[in-house]
């Protein structure tokens, strides 16, 4: 059996969690394996969405302490239930939460983890992880010699099944009231502040609109909001220059510095294309890039390059893409 | 306060990276190496807890002598001390290995740190696990990717960066934390900070030295292969009056790429 780690933001799913209990029971089912899904607190109103994407059974993890995430009580918790059930992999999405929680319970049990894979192959029934290193400039096939095999899955790479909900037998739950063996010193989640206007984070939008040093300055970034509030699940985002000249906080920042993004659509305005930043861009699915210069590096990786002045084609852009999404 | 800070030397990020032909590693010859950047707020916030509160930095290196390097940078910014665990085995893309050596390291030689700081995850593994295994080994709160922190007595507040959003994390010390950009801004090496770095000594501590288990330093992890990531082509370019551009651009989001 191979199991996923099921995380919610505000009681919901998040859809990268879903994106790896997918691919795992895609590739799972390859090998004759089951798919069991873990959810940890009580906050979980609807799993209908574990059993569309592949999930057999949930075991549902309920305990005082763990309503609010902590690292040190989770990987207590997960490590206990893996010693009951004895998975053959466990699997993360490669969020924040998954990138801070994988690396402790990989300690705990003394075995690798596989950072932010993209791909997995199966081999003469063996498993290879694929996974970006030097920020996307090289990409590498492993094998693990521990087990259980632990690896983060890279949100927005692997696609959602698409099977209707009524179409789908509900699995089994099985509910488990954790007594906890943990009495370390713990890190607490006493607040989540947002940041005002950004709800989507650029790893996990589908859409980029990103503003590098051809925005000229802070406010002209208002152009790449406008846009955005036309197309769903967008988020804007940065290259390194437009960051450090202070002109958009670093958490838009894409590139090696930054993050690395493969939404459906980069929309580039202004963006030259450094080696940093195309480390960090260009695995997204579809490139358009607007710059003046027509020698500018990031033309070599744009499906659509456009030659002329963002000040000009933004506002005509703004009022086609209106009429196309009315439509 | 007693402040150790871990550093990991790379290849610069704004390199182009060569794959060895065995595709096991990366061609190291005429590569520049730099302190993995994420690294330098890390030892730029030990630097400033140090100056409002008092006490000891110390830069630590796992790697190759040739990370001396960086570690000398490290004490040019100010660090008090710096120390090299001497491993030669190659970029491996394990955590465990050196997070092992770290947590054997802080039992044996600093058993009464404060804070351990960390940059977010080391440009090339990019793995970001080194420093939430360290905190595991030593059975303290972790708090990764942080962009604000303030320390009052035996307590932290830390803001770490999730999606869209930040998290304010309350923990106790001693704690692990791991910085992100947006933390501050790291000084430079003045030249009198040059001129002292050089006379001071850096221990090197050979890795199988610090008594760590055979199960951590086992490979846990067969390279299969490291290779260039399918190149994209290109795609046509064009040059209209904004208005047309305009149109093309939804035209080829529509029609094309069937984006919207």
């Amino acid at each position: 059996m191979w199991l996923v780690f099921i995380e919610k933001r505000e009681g919901k799913i998040k859809k990268s969690s879903l994106e790896t209990l997918a691919e795992t029971s895609r590739r799972a089912e390859e090998l004759d394996l089951e798919v069991a899904a873990v959810v940890v607190g009580s906050s979980f109103e609807n799993l209908t969405p574990l059993w569309v994407q592949g999930a057999k059974k949930t075991y549902w993890l309920k305990g005082e302490d763990l309503e609010v995430y902590s690292p040190e009580i989770y990987a207590q918790v997960l490590y206990e239930l893996i010693q009951q059930i004895k998975p053959e992999a466990v699997f993360f999405a490669g969020t924040a939460l998954g990138r801070d929680l994988a690396p402790r319970l990989a300690a705990k049990l003394r075995v690798a983890l596989v950072s932010d894979c993209t791909r997995i192959i199966i081999s003469n029934g063996s498993l290879l992880f694929v996974r970006p290193v030097y920020a996307g400039k090289a990409l590498l096939t492993l094998k693990l010699k521990t087990k259980p095999f632990l690896a983060t899955l890279r949100p927005n790479v692997f696609p959602l099944k698409e099977i209707k909900d009524e179409n789908i037998a509900p699995g089994e739950i099985i509910e488990k009231t954790i007594g906890l063996n943990y009495n370390g010193p713990v890190a607490k989640v006493v607040e989540i502040v947002r940041e005002e206007g950004a709800e989507l984070d650029v790893t996990e939008a589908e859409v980029i609109i990103s503003g590098g040093r051809g925005m000229k300055a802070a406010e002209n970034f208002n152009l790449l909001r406008e846009l955005s509030t036309l197309i769903p699940r967008s988020a804007i985002g940065a290259s390194r220059a437009a960051v450090d000249s202070g002109w958009i906080g670093h958490q838009h920042q894409v590139g090696q510095t930054g993050k690395t993004v493969c939404p459906n659509l980069y929309l580039a305005f202004g963006i030259s294309g450094s080696i940093q930043h195309l480390a960090g861009m260009s695995g997204s699915k579809v490139i358009v890039a607007v710059n003046k210069d027509p020698e500018a590096p990031i033309f070599k990786v744009a499906d659509l390059g456009v030659v002329g002045d963002l000040f000009q084609i933004i506002p005509p852009l703004k009022e086609e893409l209106r009429k196309a999404l009315a439509e | 306060m007693n402040l150790l800070v871990f550093v990991k030397r790379v290849p610069d990020t704004e390199s182009k990276i060569r794959i060895a032909p065995d595709g096991q590693g990366i061609v190291e010859e005429g590569l520049n190496f730099i302190i993995s950047p994420y690294d330098e707020y890390a030892v730029e916030e030990a630097l400033r807890l140090r100056e409002a509160k008092g006490g000891k930095v110390t830069v630590v290196c796992v790697g190759k002598e040739e990370a001396l390097l960086i570690l000398r940078k490290c004490l040019a910014m100010g660090a008090d001390e710096a120390l090299l665990i001497k491993d030669s085995a190659p970029e491996s893309f394990e955590g465990l290995r050196v997070a092992a050596a770290i947590a054997s390291l802080v039992k044996q030689r600093f058993p009464n740190f404060d804070l351990l700081l960390f940059g977010k995850q080391s440009f090339g593994a990019d793995n970001a696990q080194v420093p939430a295994m360290v905190a595991e080994l030593l059975g303290i709160p972790q708090v990764n990717v942080v962009v604000k922190l303030i320390i009052e007595g035996r307590n932290g507040v830390a803001y770490r960066e999730i999606e869209g959003a930040l998290e304010k994390v309350v923990f106790s010390l001693p704690a692990v934390i791991s910085a992100q950009k947006g933390l501050n801004e790291p000084r430079y090496e003045t030249l009198k900070g040059i001129m002292a770095a050089k006379k001071k000594e850096i221990p090197i501590i050979p890795i199988d030295e610090l008594g760590i288990s055979e199960d951590f330093l086992t490979p846990k992890m067969e390279i299969i292969k490291l290779e260039m990531p399918p190149t994209k082509k290109a795609g046509r370019i064009i040059q209209l009056p904004p208005e047309e551009a305009a149109k093309e651009i939804v035209r080829f989001l529509r029609e094309e790429a069937k984006i919207i």
